[in-house]
């Protein structure tokens, strides 16, 4: 097997591997691994976090760990990286089909770096029945990525991975 | 210069951690679900935020520290947060206050931050600032809705801001070690921050009609590790684990 090769079956390894939080997205969904190198003995894997203080921080290593050792990986060392810092607009749109296929509206684009202090976001669309007339009830939801909203025109509570 | 830039760092981390253990006292007796889940959701990011600080003092400390040794193991006079992030939750209102103040002057310390000649200073703040303009969002939809709602909250805001406003003055005034450390172009200077810091509270009072105090008297100390009461009691808290079991791991 070849070095190139290696490294494509690891990055598919990596694709098995599920947010701990969001079971639907893949950390390369995700967004938060940024480099993947490999030689003779030993896989190094670069990981960006997203929020600061999510308790996924300290999973994501063991879980990366876990299944690429189930793989025949022995040696495998995760890095975490600080810069560039991870947005939102990382999540694949393949991810953002899944997000919402399971409930969750994905992030709108290109607004995280918005200074404004009560800009006038574009509207987050019902994940159940696409309405754009919805409303936010709460900033903060289960986890430190999402927010709560609720659709006017379904009447549905849903949930709003927050722009990052 | 390393020992004013580990002063430096862990008074970044030691502002984080006290507003996160303080924040976190509220987990569970929240005003209303919404209001419990927002505070414990900020402790949660700065807890984060003082994780990175710490990582990076542990590491320019040497000597196999660890971010839990800065974190838990040194003595009260060795915290250097503002006196402000000490204060007690008391109700909604100085909760409030107290975090609205703090975001405000720390988003421009982070704006600031991201241009330090330090690279992890300058990683870390990329990635705080996301989540404490956030934080500064929601303190500041809470001033305007509480100053400009009814009689009852915008009494209760007010008194709030009247009683937390004499610490205010020492997010300005510099320490020998931040004096150095700006000049370096490591970090912020505090001073120039203030006048940012007096036009965006100053609009929001305004919109919230809530009357500025005024600046006669300012408390100064915690950025010297001279602290408040009430130190003492959020430190028993905090280090209880370390202290009782030396050594814990989980």
């Amino acid at each position: 097997m070849t070095i190139s090769n290696d490294i494509d079956n690891i990055k598919l390894l990596l694709r098995t591997v599920k947010d701990p939080e969001i079971p639907v997205l893949s950390l390369d969904d995700m967004g938060i691994i940024r480099d993947v190198k490999s030689n003779k003995d030993q896989v190094i894997i670069d990981v960006c976090p997203t929020y600061n203080g999510c308790p996924a921080i300290d999973v994501i290593p063991g879980l990366i760990k876990q299944t690429l050792h189930d793989a025949g990986y022995k040696n495998v060392q995760v890095n975490q990286v600080l810069s560039p810092a991870w947005t939102s607009d990382w999540i694949s749109q393949e991810g953002r089909e899944k997000l919402k296929a399971y409930g969750i509206a994905p992030p709108l684009e290109n607004c995280a770096t918005d200074d404004e202090l009560f800009s006038d976001i574009q509207a987050v669309a019902c994940p159940l029945c696409g309405s754009e007339d919805t409303k936010c009830i709460s900033k903060f939801g289960s986890t430190p990525c999402k927010a709560q909203y609720k659709c006017n025109t379904c009447q549905e509570p849903f949930e709003y991975f927050k722009c990052h | 210069m390393q020992k004013q830039l580990i002063k430096y760092v862990q008074r970044l981390g030691d502002n984080a951690l006290i507003l996160g253990q303080r924040l976190g006292e509220w987990c569970g007796h929240g005003p209303v679900l919404e209001q419990d889940i927002a505070l414990t959701n900020i402790a949660l990011d700065t807890l984060g935020q003082a994780r990175l600080y710490f990582q990076y003092v542990a590491e320019l400390k040497g000597e196999n520290q660890t971010e839990d040794d800065v974190a838990f193991l040194r003595e009260e006079r060795e915290y250097t947060n503002l006196l402000l992030l000490e204060q007690k939750n008391k109700d909604w209102a100085y909760t409030l206050v107290r975090q609205f103040l703090f975001d405000v002057f720390s988003f421009h310390n982070l704006k600031g931050l991201l241009e330090s000649s330090d690279s992890t200073l300058k990683a870390i703040a990329a990635r705080a600032i996301k989540e404490v303009k956030y934080h500064k969002k929601f303190s500041s939809e809470w001033m305007i809705r509480l100053g400009d709602g009814t009689d009852v909250s915008h009494k209760k805001v007010q008194t709030a801001l009247n009683d937390l406003w004499i610490f205010t003055g020492e997010m300005f005034k510099p320490t020998e070690d931040e004096d150095l450390i700006a000049k370096m172009g490591i970090g912020t200077s505090c001073e120039e921050i203030q006048p940012l810091w007096d036009l965006e509270v100053n609009e929001i009072l305004a919109e919230a009609t809530l009357q500025r105090p005024d600046d006669t008297f300012m408390r100064y100390g915690g950025k010297k590790g001279q602290h408040s009461e009430l130190m003492g009691f959020i430190l028993a808290d905090l280090q209880y684990m370390q202290r009782t079991y030396p050594g814990l791991q989980w």
